[in-house]
């Protein structure tokens, strides 16, 4: 059902890097998971509308005023970072 | 003397009000079980060498400020959250405190315990068992008096299923009645915090503490759940308890069956009547819900790209990998109408089965899982008979409503669990059934050999 090469495809978009066994394992696990759930074709879903949030609850708002944000240092706490940012790799240069 | 592990939350918040011991001598006693105890059950991840507060374990998945959360995950093996979630702060509040974080299933993928890439956590009833996931590390720490009670997640049932592996309660909320402020996101239209606790009293109590919105969470309601003792100890007489034929069918094992079935007589016994009700979805819930999750899973999966937080995303484990694949491909082009928003219709329809079904009944009982705790490593080899295992409780987290997961017995010395099903924002009514059964049995007074 899923070749490689389509999990090649599916890996590049979650940017997740496989190794040619994993590639396999996948192909094959995640065809065995799809084939169980083709079942949902045999449902009756006509004229019904799709959930996908129970609480009913819309457009939750709050007034467009300051509250408390982190520090710059405790934002950073977690990474290593150059002169007070997020080091992230470059947009414009060539990889 | 006391022995102080043995007290639940209301005999220890009575305890220390009438001065019968010290908030230090309460941190003492439990710091020692887990010393003792913690190499062989791999509960903890972090220990916090405290000496005051009543002493709560929280799941790693769960932000606390400065305490180092991992989500069970390599991906986030040394970090440290500037902030604490909302649960941590209302806790606080109320005079708790962080003796730990407990291991998971990494973020919160699993039914078993068996994915945290910091090893698995034992079931103390039999330590060549699985603990149940992925609130895995809470509910062992709870069954083994490790804490007083502990914080978990419930997102396709694990809060109550390692709750009933383990014969402790274990309670998922209403969909949006906790802010979620802080949890780490698994599947942000399942994911439920909830308390694991060594009685149903407790768990109402601790569901008083930290529910109610909060700011933080969109999704949460402003109704917050009030404790009225009054109202759990009510009686059960003529309450209608539901019984889904479809959750006694093939799939359950016949000795949890006979457990299940005695454990309905004796709610009967207790004035409850017993209504067949039917959920004619439920075959297709779990196809619904392992698209769901695994969509929703691979975006919030996104935000680990090692920029502000983590290492590099080759640190996934083989569960969210295969989550995340699954994900992706079910929301890509050419493919998201016949899966996610397919799987999006049948959660209505799965909804709409249980608003029929309670007009019928007012609670619907069954098992939580189809069989007792199984041998470690047993279904790690197949991905999809793992996930089999949470057939009964997946659909309470695509419909929204409240769970509850009390001890009702045993199968060769292995704690079965009594799911109550409630309906959406009705904690009181399924907690007042819990509680009228615990009352009138003695499981929850049974203790692992430790």
């Amino acid at each position: 059902m899923i070749t490689i090469d389509q999990v090649k495809k599916v890996a590049k978009l979650a940017n997740i890097t496989l190794t040619p066994e994993e590639e396999k394992l996948f192909a094959s696990q995640l065809s065995q998971i799809l084939g169980y759930v083709e079942k949902l074709n045999q449902v009756n879903t006509k004229n019904i509308e799709p959930t996908f949030n129970v609480t009913g609850l819309k457009n939750v708002m709050r007034t467009d005023v300051i509250g408390e944000s982190l520090t710059q240092d405790a934002a950073l706490q977690n990474t290593r970072p150059k002169n007070g940012f997020f080091v992230t790799k470059g947009v414009f240069e060539d990889e | 003397m006391l022995d102080l592990i043995r007290l639940n939350l209301l005999e220890t918040v009575t305890g220390l009000r009438d001065k019968k011991f010290s908030e230090t001598e309460l941190n003492e006693a439990y710091l020692k079980r887990i010393q003792e105890l913690n190499p062989k059950l791999n509960a903890f991840l972090t220990v916090e060498n405290n000496s005051q507060g009543i002493p709560v374990g929280v799941k790693d998945i769960i932000s606390t400020q400065n305490i180092k959360t991992t989500a069970g995950s390599k991906i986030l093996s040394n970090y440290l959250p500037p902030f604490n979630a909302t649960v941590v702060d209302k806790l606080m509040a109320q005079s708790c405190s962080i003796i730990g974080k407990t291991n998971c299933d990494e973020f919160a993928m699993g039914s078993s315990g068996e994915n945290s890439a910091y090893g698995p956590t034992k079931n103390p009833w039999d330590i060549t068992k699985v603990s149940g996931g992925t609130s895995s590390g809470s509910a062992v720490a709870v069954a083994a008096d490790s804490c007083v009670f502990a914080l978990g997640s419930d997102t396709g049932g694990s809060i109550r299923q390692p709750a009933s592996f383990c014969g402790v309660v274990g309670l998922k909320p209403s969909y949006g009645r906790v802010s979620r402020y802080g949890l780490i996101a698994a599947v942000s239209s399942f994911d439920t915090i909830g308390p694991i606790t060594k009685s149903v009293a407790d768990a109402a109590q601790v569901l008083d503490w930290i529910s109610g919105a909060d700011g933080y969470d969109s999704n949460c309601q402003d109704e917050k759940f009030v404790l009225q003792p009054p109202r759990l100890q009510a009686k059960v007489k003529g309450l209608r308890v539901g019984i889904p034929r479809e959750y006694f069918g093939a799939g359950l094992d016949s000795q949890v069956k006979m457990v299940i079935e005695k454990a309905l007589k004796q709610l009967e016994d207790l004035g409850a009547q017993l209504v067949e009700v039917s959920l004619p979805h439920s075959e297709y819930a779990l196809a619904a819900y392992y698209i769901i999750n695994p969509s929703e899973v691979s975006a919030n999966m996104a935000r680990f790209d090692g920029i502000r937080f983590g290492s590099d995303r080759e640190d996934f484990g083989p569960e969210v990998k295969r989550r995340i694949m699954l994900g992706t491909f079910a929301l890509s082009t050419g493919y998201y109408d016949e899966y996610y928003k397919k799987a999006a219709v049948v959660r209505t329809l799965v909804k709409q089965d249980f608003d029929k079904a309670f007009k019928l009944c007012d609670v619907i009982v069954g098992p939580v899982s189809p069989t007792v705790a199984w041998n470690l490593g047993e279904k790690m080899g197949n991905p999809l008979k793992m996930y089999l295992a949470d057939i009964y409780t997946i659909a309470s987290n695509l419909a929204g409503m409240p769970g509850l997961s009390i001890p009702c017995g045993f199968v060769d010395g292995l704690p079965v669990g009594l799911q109550i099903l409630g309906r959406y924002l009705d904690e009181e009514t399924l907690l007042k059934v819990g509680y009228a059964y615990e009352q009138a049995t003695d499981w929850h007074k049974q203790k692992a050999d430790l």
